[in-house]
């Protein structure tokens, strides 16, 4: 391992081929004191790479991939296009778990080591942190195409701009052997023992395949590290897709067929020859994708400032509320408000503590929510209070808003002693009655009706709320009204509604006739 | 001045004035809300909002933003952050600050989308592999919802560390009035990030230690700060609690609900106080001691079978008597029900 100093490359024919072809301009930057050094390097290597890789324990000038190994030579095709295309100090490396887990000893760039399979999701959130960036994820078979099949995906089909290796050599080689998800038919593996049976296993995953089925990739092809020809071809690829990110022209993806000599049991050369005579059949080298995605123009997100955004009034132009002069006769008050969906139950709440709000109280309001609001009843809580809020959950309201009959038979029996219980309809159920409770009926629907909007009948209820229990003012009804109802003509419709069911408990109250089921006034 | 929010949406504003720009998520209720605000926000001052693939993803992309030095957030309820446990595990590894915001539901499994606090020992205690902390705030209204997020990107960014807004439905779908300055925070600067820049170029994101005595040294250093964090962080609101007689402890909605309940007793005559932790990690322990020194009893009242109780008993170590009274499957326990379960048994107790 002494004279090891190019990453990976064990054979000698590529050695010589690699070095002819990439490595003459930086033959002279070999530095003439690593002579002196237990190794003697045959020629330099990227300055991508790190001199000397200080992040390993032990053995500092070469890598921890075995010989034959085909990481160290696509390590080194990448690095020797960052260099060529200047990106060395604008580049991100991810590094996944597997065998590559410690790229990060020898790319001298950024790095973030991430978790198993979730390399494309890291990388999409960097590349969107620091979007002019280059970012490279690159992982092997078992990261990517097995833990990790959601990740890259997404992030393939989301268009991330991003670079990916793939490094499949069909088998898990950190943990020792085990089934990859690109491991082939018949393929021996320490998980699969008596080959890989698709009757038990499936069959491999073609993951460039797989990925140029979405629109959104720009580049996705496969090569192999099985001969020099097919190098050199892995070459322009790694540079191509480099090339693509560093124009922002979207997600590019190699996948790179890969010799394990050492789990795979062979030499260095006989794995090579593996690759090519066992791998390629089944992984056809292939450009599956080259082209600039048509991505359609969307709606883009106007940029506003965070306090508009926000909602932040500024103090000093915050519109004067004018607060109504309204007297709050009471500590708190507790309104419970049920119905079915759509009868604008959650919003009668809503604007009884808009209201409460600008009248200078205390509010909060507290929604029935999910599949109860959805199978068509919904109820909220809408407390008012002079003071600090505790418990926005009622149980005993003083007054309970009943859109339907369903509401009243359900909460009737809540409602404190004293308390006033409103009933959306002309009368009440014949069998109904609630003691120590004062009932009064409400043709509100029927009110809404006349008006125009049936969508009306919460209004006429919230007037005759404020008029039976004159908790809050009807002048600041009428200006939240105006604030949140943005429709004119049905703005003109709650005003009347909010009117009408004012004067309804008026004439009740006038004529004596308000229902009282145990018959005191 | 005031505005009307619901909890689940201060989040997003608290975060936002708090300098974060990277919202990554995935819909669940009772936390959808957050993910709908982050969606329509974020874009708009200039941030970044991606809906995941899952919230496996999801945390893996707030490790990235993080890891890039960026303030950036998820948020989910149960089943979302159960499989967000493993990148809480990666981001405390690796130190990298964010907030995750957990709004609680009805567990175990899918179990139902309404109220419990059974998530305490999952985010409190750990839940993910290893020796670490998550620093944990548990607002109990909607203003907290806002404020607690910001203060929770503060306390991350200066421990380096995940911190947890735990919440519960309740908190998350109320609406109160929330009231916000137009102060936007300025992220502090963080030169160990890595942004693809000559600057940054020898900077290294990772939790890997390989050798077994650099791992130990690495985890020594994180108690260190936990230790600091245990001292300098520890938040509580304590309520009538000079003259107990019975000391009531909640957090969250439950502490909201306890307040009332107090303020029952005390018109009946019964001395109630009420302690309320604020953050649950580093749980303030000094000061609950303090507080139930002269108190006769203990009550803590969950959602849950009782798990923030033991923090509670470990706190007083047997030094007053601690009960529990619990709701589990969403209900919450009314004021008028915690009234009779504490005359009960103040009762036995005379």
């Amino acid at each position: 391992m002494a004279n090891e100093s190019v990453i990976g490359v064990t054979d000698p024919e590529t050695k010589s081929e690699v070095k002819s072809e990439v490595s003459s301009e930086v033959k002279s930057e070999v530095s003439p004191q690593a002579s002196n050094d237990v190794y003697e390097p045959i020629h330099s290597k990227s300055p991508v790479f790190y001199d000397l890789y200080e992040r390993k324990a032990e053995l500092q000038h070469q890598t921890h991939y075995c010989p034959g190994c085909g990481h160290g030579v696509a390590h080194k095709l990448i690095a020797e296009a960052l260099q060529e295309l200047g990106l060395q100090d604008k580049t991100i490396f991810v590094s996944p778990v597997g065998c590559s887990v410690f790229a990060y000893y020898y790319f001298d760039v950024g790095n973030v080591q991430v978790a198993h399979g979730r390399a494309p999701a890291s990388a999409t959130a960097i590349k969107r942190s620091c979007p002019g960036r280059i970012v490279i994820s690159y992982q092997g078979d078992g990261d990517l195409a097995a833990i990790g099949t959601a990740e890259i995906v997404h992030a393939a089909n989301r268009g991330e701009k991003i670079t990916v290796f793939f490094v499949n050599n069909a088998i898990y080689g950190m943990t020792g052997g085990q089934m990859a998800p690109t491991t082939m038919v018949g393929q021996k593996s320490t998980t699969s023992p008596w080959g890989r049976r698709p009757s038990n296993e499936g069959f491999p995953l073609h993951m460039a395949e797989l990925l140029a089925t979405l629109e959104a990739p720009a580049y996705i092809e496969r090569v192999a590290l099985s001969d020099n020809k097919n190098i050199m071809k892995a070459r322009r690829a790694i540079r191509k897709a480099l090339e693509i990110q560093r124009d922002g022209a979207g997600f590019s993806f190699v996948e790179i067929l890969s010799p394990c000599p050492t789990i795979w049991g062979k030499d260095p050369v006989e794995a090579r020859r593996w690759v090519l005579d066992k791998m390629i059949p089944t992984f056809p080298l292939n450009v599956f994708r080259d082209r600039r995605p048509e991505i359609p123009a969307g709606n883009e997100p106007p940029q506003r400032p965070v306090a508009d955004v926000l909602g932040i009034t500024p103090k000093a132009e915050a519109r004067d509320v004018s607060k109504p002069k309204h007297a709050h006769h009471f500590k708190d008050v507790k309104i419970k408000i049920a119905g079915f969906g759509g009868q604008g139950v959650l919003l009668l709440g809503q604007l009884l503590i808009e209201m409460g709000m600008r009248e200078g109280l205390e509010v909060s309001w507290l929604p029935s929510y999910g599949p109860e609001m959805r199978s068509g009843s919904a109820h909220c809580h809408v407390c008012l209070s002079k003071e600090r809020i505790g418990s926005p959950l009622i149980s005993h309201p003083d007054v309970l808003v009943a859109m339907n009959e369903y509401s009243l038979r359900k909460f009737a029996h809540e409602v404190a002693s004293g308390g006033v219980i409103l009933y959306n309809g002309a009368s009440l159920p014949a069998d109904f009655s609630a003691p120590d409770v004062q009932v009064v009926s409400i043709p509100a629907s029927e009110i809404a009706d006349k008006l125009g909007s049936t969508k009306a009948t919460n209004i006429v209820m919230m007037g005759a709320l404020l008029e039976e229990t004159e908790c809050l003012a009807p002048g600041t009804a009428l200006s939240v009204l105006e604030d949140k109802v943005k429709k004119l003509n049905l703005l003109e419709i709650d005003r009347k509604a909010l009117t009408a069911g004012r004067l309804f408990i008026d004439e009740q109250a006038h004529i004596g006739a308000v229902s009282q089921p145990d018959g005191f006034a | 001045m005031r505005q009307l929010c619901k909890g689940n949406v201060a989040v997003v504003k608290g975060a936002i004035l708090a300098g974060c720009r990277g919202y990554y998520g995935y819909p669940i209720t009772p936390a959808s809300e957050i993910a709908e605000a982050a969606a329509l926000y974020f874009p708009q001052v200039g941030g970044t909002f991606i809906q995941a693939e899952s919230e496996v993803a999801a945390i893996n992309m707030v490790y990235g933003a993080a890891a890039a030095g960026v303030r950036a957030m998820s948020g989910s309820s149960g089943p979302g952050l159960s499989l967000m446990q493993e990148g809480m595990s990666y981001l405390a590894g690796a130190e990298l600050p964010c907030v995750i915001v957990d709004v609680m539901r009805g567990g175990p499994g899918l179990g139902n989308i309404a109220p419990e606090q059974s998530d305490y020992f999952a985010m409190v205690k750990g839940g993910g592999h290893g020796n670490y902390r998550n620093i944990v705030l548990a607002p109990a209204s909607v203003q907290e919802m806002a404020d607690f997020t910001m203060l929770a990107f503060d306390l991350a960014d200066k421990y380096r560390n995940p911190a947890v807004v735990l919440t519960d439905g309740f908190v998350g779908q109320m609406m109160e009035p929330l009231d916000l300055e137009d102060r936007e925070i300025q992220p502090p600067e963080k030169p160990w990030a890595v942004k693809g820049t000559p600057e940054t170029r020898a900077n290294f994101i990772s939790s890997i230690y390989l050798e077994t005595d650099e791992l130990e040294e690495h985890q020594r250093r994180m108690e260190a700060k936990y230790m600091r964090a245990q001292e300098a962080e520890p938040r509580c609101e304590i309520c009538h609690a000079a003259d107990a007689e019975v000391l009531l402890v909640g957090y969250g909605i439950v502490s909201r609900v306890l307040l009332s309940t107090v303020e029952a007793l005390r018109k009946e005559g019964v001395k109630a106080g009420l302690f309320r932790p604020i953050t649950l990690w580093p749980y303030p322990s000094k000061a609950l001691v303090e507080a139930a020194a002269k108190v006769q009893k203990v009550l803590v009242v969950e959602l849950s079978n009782g798990q923030m109780l033991e923090d509670v008993r470990l706190a007083l170590n047997g030094k007053v008597p601690v009960e529990f009274y619990g709701r589990v499957g969403g209900n919450v326990p009314s004021v008028q029900e915690l009234q009779e379960q504490v005359l009960t048994r103040m009762a036995v107790a005379v």
